[in-house]
């Protein structure tokens, strides 16, 4: 047994990775509804959700035990094999595309094997991402279609025709930092961004620097990123007080909880995608000589501790005044222990990924601060927006970005 | 290491049941899709044999069926909803007659 | 029996399944996630056997677009269930036959014409095609047929359109 262990030692730790991967994206999906409840909440001047738990952290357990409890019916005259396999599709393609993003440049060396915090790192991963989302079309539209009624018919056919059209200029948008960094790996993309000019990391990223800075490239992307979501404004086809709810209209209970997880899940996908190829991925913004910079996780983490004891001492309620100080001891405590010259090197480690979470945090606060601000697109002019500015703009971006590529090359 | 001819035998079994399907279908949808299946298995035989041969020529040649297979389904498709408004019926019994 | 070997059989019986599925299904949209299925199963061989971009392209293109293009189809014309034939069901069973044996004449010549090469596949996946390579064999030897599928495509394009087009008159 143990030498069968030891002779497939790599899957052994791959799958261990994939399940540690599939607890945290679950974890952050439930608690990516938390933020975006209190983001679009404390945006409109009400508090969000505050009664469950303290500052109601205790809400997306909640909500998980609503799903998992409540009444799933099938509506009559629906075709069963295709109406449980949208959900399904959906979920399991959006928590696929996770396997190829790369979290952190160098391995950790784990009892004497390195364990690289990714969980696949194919020559093609960017094409592997583009054919995940190609595929993510069938959820919505077979949901849709299955479920036998004419509003969801409509809101599946409308959705899967946007997914379509927007598709086309997140792969054109992507071509100008393919031109750039010569390679689809994600991390041969990332390490082409680390020779900034002056040494200044900002200046080494995508959207800086190269032959064209690929501004145009990463707005096309964005957006198109965040039609491709079915995320506002762009979430007609889905939205409460048009078509009802949309494709998944006949959905409850775990069956609809599975869209919506693939839903968020495709955000933090587009998020990290973003930061990956615009914004440099694991790299410091700072300069590379400025090796203080490596305490900024503990500079964040002390007083973002303080902050939570102190505001847990004059909660409300007795649980908050007892859960809320333990929480910002564990922060003050980590953020301490980063400190002690001796673990230094776990310091250096985590430098790439604090950096990846907080460009993915923003991404991701973006996404939230747009559902909370702006109005929906109506469906004519979401489609033309589609197709006659956005597919033009990444056309021009890739002819562009070819030229200057061109130019910069000629010997 | 997988021989080539296991490759070539999948793709020979899959075009036969790429034919089999053309003749017994009767949705004309369905026997399009049964001209896509007979193209997939054209394809693998021809990324076997650029295997084999350790050159890319039929990988190159796989493209080209794709973007044809691609442009094809397009003007296909169209003729196949011409057909069913006119004829309202997609069983390719009803098609056999130029009149209407 | 190596994992590549293991792995080819799953993805051809996968893939055979998913042919047999298309054959006997009674509603097209079944009968076009069967094909799907086909689809994702031969992109799974080309990627045993070192091509990716080509894997990648298949799912892309075909898995992606054409067939969301015959699922579009197929919801909008509201194709049902496929209806009862008075052809003769017994003139089928030679027609198997004679399938059966055009898939023995093919596999009959290929055992024979590739026992005595040593056509043994499998190199090193991203050795024989990465994507630069294929590329490259486009962009100067294959260049003139790449412009022409170009056209191809924009021709069907405006067929699709011409097709389609309801007259408002």
């Amino acid at each position: 047994m143990i030498d069968f262990l030891s002779a497939h030692v790599e899957i052994i730790i791959t799958l261990i990775k994939i399940l540690l991967l599939l607890f945290i994206v679950l974890t952050v999906n439930a608690y990516l509804t938390w933020f975006e409840r209190k983001v679009v909440a404390h945006m409109q001047s009400r508090w969000g959700p505050h009664r469950v738990g303290p500052h109601g952290l205790m809400q997306p357990l909640a909500d998980g035990l609503k799903f998992l409890f409540k009444e799933d019916p099938t509506p009559a005259g629906v075709d069963k094999f295709v109406y449980f396999l949208a959900p399904l599709l959906a979920l399991g393609l959006a928590l696929t595309s996770i396997a190829v993003i790369p979290f952190g440049p160098d391995p950790i060396r784990i009892l004497g094997h390195d364990v690289w915090l990714y969980i696949a790192n194919p020559s093609i991963g960017l094409l592997v991402l583009f054919a995940i989302t190609a595929l993510g079309v069938y959820g919505v539209a077979l949901a849709g279609w299955s479920s036998n009624s004419k509003y969801p018919l409509l809101g599946g056919l409308r959705s899967s025709a946007q997914m379509i059209s927007y598709e086309l200029a997140l792969t054109l948008s992507v071509v100008g930092v393919l031109l750039m960094a010569n390679s689809f790996n994600l991390t041969e993309i990332v390490n082409s961004q680390a020779h900034p000019a002056w040494g200044v990391g900002v200046l080494g990223w995508n959207i800086f620097s190269g032959p064209f800075p690929q501004i145009l490239g990463f707005f096309c992307f964005f957006i198109a990123a965040i039609a491709e979501t079915n995320r506002v404004p762009f979430d007609l086809p889905e939205a409460e007080s048009e078509l009802v709810a949309g494709f998944h209209t006949e959905y409850s209970s775990f069956k609809f909880a599975m869209f919506f997880i693939a839903e968020y899940t495709s955000m933090i996908t587009v998020s990290c995608l973003c930061a990956i190829l615009f914004f440099g991925g694991w790299l410091s913004p700072f300069p590379t000589s400025w090796t203080f910079t490596y305490y900024l996780p503990s500079l964040l983490l002390i007083p973002a501790g303080l902050w939570v004891i102190w505001d847990g001492i004059r909660y409300e309620t007795i649980w908050g005044k007892m859960v809320l100080p333990v929480i910002g001891g564990v922060l003050v405590l980590l953020g301490a222990v980063l400190l002690v010259p001796q673990l230094h090197f776990v310091n250096v480690f985590i430098q790439g990924p604090f950096w990846l979470l907080g460009k993915i945090l923003t991404f991701l606060f973006v996404y939230v601060w747009m559902r909370g601000t702006l109005p929906r697109f109506r469906y004519d002019q979401l489609m033309s927006f589609g197709w006659k500015l956005l597919l033009p703009v990444s056309i021009a971006n890739v002819a562009l970005t070819a030229f200057f590529v061109l130019l910069r090359s000629k010997p | 290491m997988v021989p080539t001819s296991y490759y070539v035998l999948l793709s020979a079994i899959l075009f036969g049941l790429g034919v089999l399907a053309f003749i017994f279908k009767r949705n004309i949808i369905s026997i399009f899709m049964s001209i896509e299946l007979m193209l997939n298995a054209v394809n693998l035989a021809f990324v076997a044999f650029s295997q084999a041969n350790d050159k890319l020529d039929g990988q190159i040649f796989v493209l080209f069926v794709i973007i044809v297979a691609a442009a094809e389904a397009a003007v296909g498709l169209g003729i196949i909803i011409l057909i069913a408004r006119n004829r309202q019926s997609l069983n390719v019994e009803r098609v056999d007659l130029l009149k209407l | 029996m190596t994992a590549t070997l293991l792995v080819f059989f799953i993805l051809a019986t996968l893939s055979i399944i998913g042919a047999v599925s298309l054959i006997l299904q009674k509603h097209p949209i079944h009968s076009a996630l069967s094909l799907i299925v086909v689809m994702v199963a031969l992109a799974g061989l080309y990627l045993l056997m070192g091509a990716e971009f080509v894997a990648a392209v298949q799912i892309i293109v075909y898995g992606g677009a054409i067939m969301v293009l015959f699922v579009f189809v197929i919801m909008l014309l509201n194709a049902g269930l496929e209806e009862h034939t008075n052809e003769s069901k017994l003139a089928g069973f030679p027609g198997i036959l004679l399938a059966l044996a055009l898939m023995g004449f093919v596999a009959a010549t290929v055992a024979r014409s590739t026992t005595s090469a040593s056509a043994v596949g499998g190199t090193v996946p991203g050795a024989l095609s990465s994507t630069k390579q294929l590329s490259t064999l486009i962009f100067t030897n294959f260049v003139y047929p790449f412009e022409l599928t170009s056209f191809l495509i924009l021709i069907a394009i405006l067929g699709a359109i011409v097709l389609a087009h309801r007259e408002n008159s």
